[in-house]
C-alpha cells in the first residue's frame, strides 16, 4: 500500500514545514521591532531572565503579541475553513455571516454610551463578544426554526443580519461625538495590541481546543463535500454536524473579533490557499489552515509595526492588501497550471 | 424467498404531490427496476426509501426489520445509493471511492486501514475505474463518474444497491457497460439491486422485476413480460407503442410510432373501410 503511505507521508512533510515556518515567524516577530534583537540573543535573554530591559520587551510586549497572533490567526482561519465546509461555498468567511458586524455594533454601543469609562477596559472585548454572540444566536434561531437546517436560508440570513448590524453601527457613528467615532474606528481596524495577558491566554486556549474538537467533525466535513443528501447516505447526521460546526466556527470568530478587532481576509484567503496546496481532505485542511493562519497573522503583525516605524499600521490593512495581492497571484498561477494540465 | 426490501402501505410526499398505497417487495438477490413517466413519483419514492423524505404512513422493511430501527450508520452499511449526478469535484477517484468506508469508521478513525484500501481497490478494478484512481473526479466523463459512483457504493459493502437513473445521460456503450457490471454483480455475488430507470427497453432487458409507477401510485408490478404490455404502456404514457420480443433475449421490447406513420396507418384503414 505504497499509495497510502505516499499520501500520509506528504501530509507529514507539509505539517513539519508549516511548523518550521511558524517557528521562524515567531522568532522573527520576537527579534524585530523598535529595538532589534539578534536571533540567537533571544534565547540568551530569556534564559538570563527578569532584570534586563530586553527581557521586559520580549515578555511584556512581543511575546503577548505573538501568542495573540497565533491564537487569532489560527482561530479565524479555522473558522473560515469550517464554514466553507459547512456551506460548500468557498466565498463564505467568518465575517460574511455578520459576526464582525455584530461585534462592531457591540463595541460601538459600549463606546457611544461610555460603558468602557464607567466599568473598565475589559468592557470592549466583552461588548464585542456579546454583539457577535447575539448575531450568531439570531442567525441560528431563524435558520433552524423548522427543526431541519436549511443551509441556503442560513447563509442568506447571515448576510442580511450582517447588513442590519453594520447599518445600525453606522447609525451610532453618525450621531455620536467625533472622539467616540475615533475610538470606534480605531477598534474596528484591529490590532494585536492587547494589554490583558489573561485574555490572551483564554483566546489561545480556546482556539487550540477548538482545533482539537474540530477533528471530531472531520468525517462529516469530508462527507459534506459530496453534498448534504449524499453525506446522509453515507450515514452522517448532517443536521447535527452542521449546527455544531456553525456554532463552533462562529464562536471562534466572535472571540477573535472581540479580542483583536476586525482583522479581515485571514478566514477567506488562508483556507483557499490550503485548498490549492493540499486538495479537499479536511484531515489535513483543518490543521494546516490553523497553522498557516497563525503564520500569516504573526508575519502581518511584524510588517504592520515595522513598515512605518515608529508608528504602527492597523494589521487589518496589511492582511487585506498583502493577502489580496498574494491571492490574486496564486489564482493566476493556478489557472496557468490547470491549462498546462489539461493539455 | 426472503425479501431484502418490503414497502408496506407507504404514503409520503410534498404538499402538491403525494405517493400513496405503495406496496411492493424486492426479493433478496433480485434485480428490480422502478419505471414510470416524468412526474409519476419515481424520484419521490426513491427519496423515501433512501430516508431523505419522511414517511406519512406505512413502513419500509429492510431484511424484515423496520428501517426506522436502523441508525444512519447501519443504514449506510446495508443500503448504498448511487445518485444520478456525482458532484465530487476536486478529489481523486481513489479518495472518492474510499469515502464508501465512512459508514464503517467511528469519529476517531482518522486514517484508512489497509483493509479499506484493498476493498476500494477490489471494486475499482471490478468497475474498471482503477486506471483512473489518481485522476480528479471532475476530469472523468459522465459514464466514468457513474462507474466511480458504483465503485464507491460497492465499497460500502451493502446488501442492497439503489441507483437513480444510472444510465440516463449516457451513450449506449456506457449504458450497456454499466448495466452489465450491475448484472454481473447481481449474478455472481447475489447483490440485490433496485434502480429507477427511464429507458423501458433497458429495464426489460436487465431487470427481473418491474414496478410501474403512475400518478403517485403503483400501476402494475411483476416480471417485464407482465408489466410491459402495450395496454399498460399506452395507459400510463399516453403513447402508442408496439411490443415485440427481443430476438436474442426473448424479453419484451417496445417500438414507438411517429405521428406521420400513425396518420398514414389511419388513412389506410379509412380507405380500406370505404372500398
Amino acid at each position: 500500500m505504497s499509495e497510502m503511505r505516499g499520501k500520509y507521508l506528504r501530509w507529514t512533510i507539509c505539517l513539519a514545514g508549516l511548523l518550521t515556518l511558524l517557528m521562524g515567524a515567531v522568532i522573527l516577530s520576537l527579534s524585530v521591532g523598535e529595538m532589534n534583537l539578534g536571533f540567537m540573543d533571544i534565547f540568551a535573554i530569556l534564559r538570563k531572565g527578569h532584570e534586563s530591559m530586553e527581557y521586559t520587551i520580549l515578555s511584556q510586549i512581543r511575546l503577548p503579541r505573538v501568542l495573540l497572533g497565533i491564537a487569532v490567526g489560527g482561530a479565524l482561519s479555522l473558522s473560515g475553513i469550517l464554514l466553507q465546509g459547512v456551506y460548500r461555498n468557498p466565498l463564505v468567511e467568518p465575517y460574511t455571516l455578520g459576526i464582525s458586524g455584530g461585534a462592531s455594533l457591540g463595541v460601538a454601543f459600549a463606546i457611544v454610551f461610555g460603558l468602557h469609562q464607567l466599568i473598565g477596559s475589559f468592557v470592549l472585548p466583552a461588548a464585542g463578544f456579546g454583539g457577535a454572540f447575539l448575531i450568531i444566536f439570531v442567525v441560528y434561531i431563524i435558520s433552524t426554526r423548522s427543526g431541519r437546517v436549511n443551509i441556503q436560508t442560513m447563509l442568506l440570513t447571515g448576510v442580511m443580519v450582517s447588513f442590519i448590524a453594520s447599518s445600525s453601527m453606522m447609525l451610532l457613528m453618525a450621531v455620536t461625538s467625533s472622539e467616540n467615532l475615533h475610538g470606534i474606528i480605531f477598534w474596528i481596524m484591529g490590532s494585536l495590541d492587547e494589554p490583558d495577558m489573561s485574555l490572551i491566554y483564554i483566546t489561545l486556549i480556546l482556539s487550540v481546543s477548538a482545533l482539537i474538537l474540530s477533528y471530531l467533525f472531520v468525517q462529516p466535513l469530508n462527507a459534506l463535500r459530496l453534498g448534504e443528501e449524499k453525506a446522509k447516505h453515507l450515514g452522517i447526521n448532517t443536521d447535527l454536524a452542521i449546527k455544531l460546526l456553525f456554532l463552533m466556527a462562529s464562536l471562534l470568530a466572535g472571540v477573535s473579533v472581540a479580542v483583536a478587532g476586525v482583522i479581515g481576509f485571514v478566514g477567506l484567503i488562508i483556507p483557499h490557499l490550503m485548498r490549492l496546496l493540499f486538495g479537499t481532505d479536511y484531515r489535513i485542511l483543518l490543521i494546516s489552515s490553523f497553522l498557516s493562519g497563525a503564520i500569516f497573522l504573526v508575519v502581518s503583525d511584524v510588517i504592520a509595526r515595522t513598515i512605518i516605524s515608529p508608528n504602527e499600521l492597523p494589521i487589518g490593512v496589511i492582511t487585506g492588501i498583502a493577502g489580496g495581492i498574494a491571492f490574486l497571484i496564486m489564482i493566476s498561477h493556478r489557472s496557468i497550471r490547470s491549462i498546462n494540465r489539461s493539455r | 424467498m426472503s425479501n431484502i426490501l418490503a414497502i408496506q402501505n407507504l404514503s409520503c410526499g410534498y404538499s402538491k404531490f403525494q405517493l400513496s398505497d405503495i406496496n411492493f417487495e424486492v426479493p433478496k438477490g433480485s434485480f428490480a427496476g422502478i419505471i414510470g413517466p416524468n412526474g409519476s413519483g419515481k424520484t419521490t419514492l426513491f427519496r423515501a426509501i433512501t430516508g431523505i423524505l419522511p414517511l406519512k404512513s406505512g413502513q419500509i422493511l429492510l431484511s424484515g426489520k423496520n428501517l426506522k430501527s436502523f441508525s444512519l450508520r447501519q443504514r449506510a452499511q446495508n443500503i448504498a445509493i448511487v445518485s444520478q449526478f456525482i458532484e465530487a469535484g476536486d478529489m481523486s477517484v481513489e479518495d472518492y471511492v474510499l469515502m464508501g468506508r465512512i459508514p464503517y469508521h467511528n469519529r476517531f478513525n482518522f486514517f484508512e486501514t489497509n483493509e479499506d484500501f484493498e476493498i476500494a481497490r477490489k471494486y475499482m478494478e471490478l468497475t474498471d475505474t482503477w486506471r483512473f484512481k489518481d485522476q480528479l473526479m471532475s476530469e472523468l466523463s459522465g459514464g466514468e463518474q457513474q462507474l466511480a459512483g458504483i465503485a464507491r457504493a460497492l465499497t460500502q459493502q451493502p446488501e442492497l444497491l439503489l441507483l437513480d437513473e444510472p444510465t440516463s445521460h449516457l451513450d449506449i456503450t456506457h449504458q450497456v457497460h454499466i448495466l452489465n457490471v450491475l448484472q454481473q454483480l447481481n449474478q455472481e455475488t447475489g447483490l440485490s439491486v433496485l434502480m429507477v430507470i427511464h429507458d423501458l427497453n433497458l429495464a426489460s432487458e436487465y431487470c427481473d422485476r418491474l414496478i410501474l409507477v403512475n400518478q403517485g401510485r403503483i400501476h402494475t408490478q411483476g416480471t417485464p413480460e407482465e408489466v410491459l404490455t402495450f395496454q399498460h404502456i399506452e395507459d400510463v404514457y399516453q403513447t402508442v407503442v408496439v411490443t415485440q420480443n427481443n430476438p436474442l433475449s426473448g424479453k419484451p421490447a417496445l417500438f414507438l410510432a411517429s405521428g406521420k406513420v400513425l396518420r398514414e396507418i389511419q388513412e389506410r384503414l379509412a380507405n380500406s373501410q370505404k372500398s
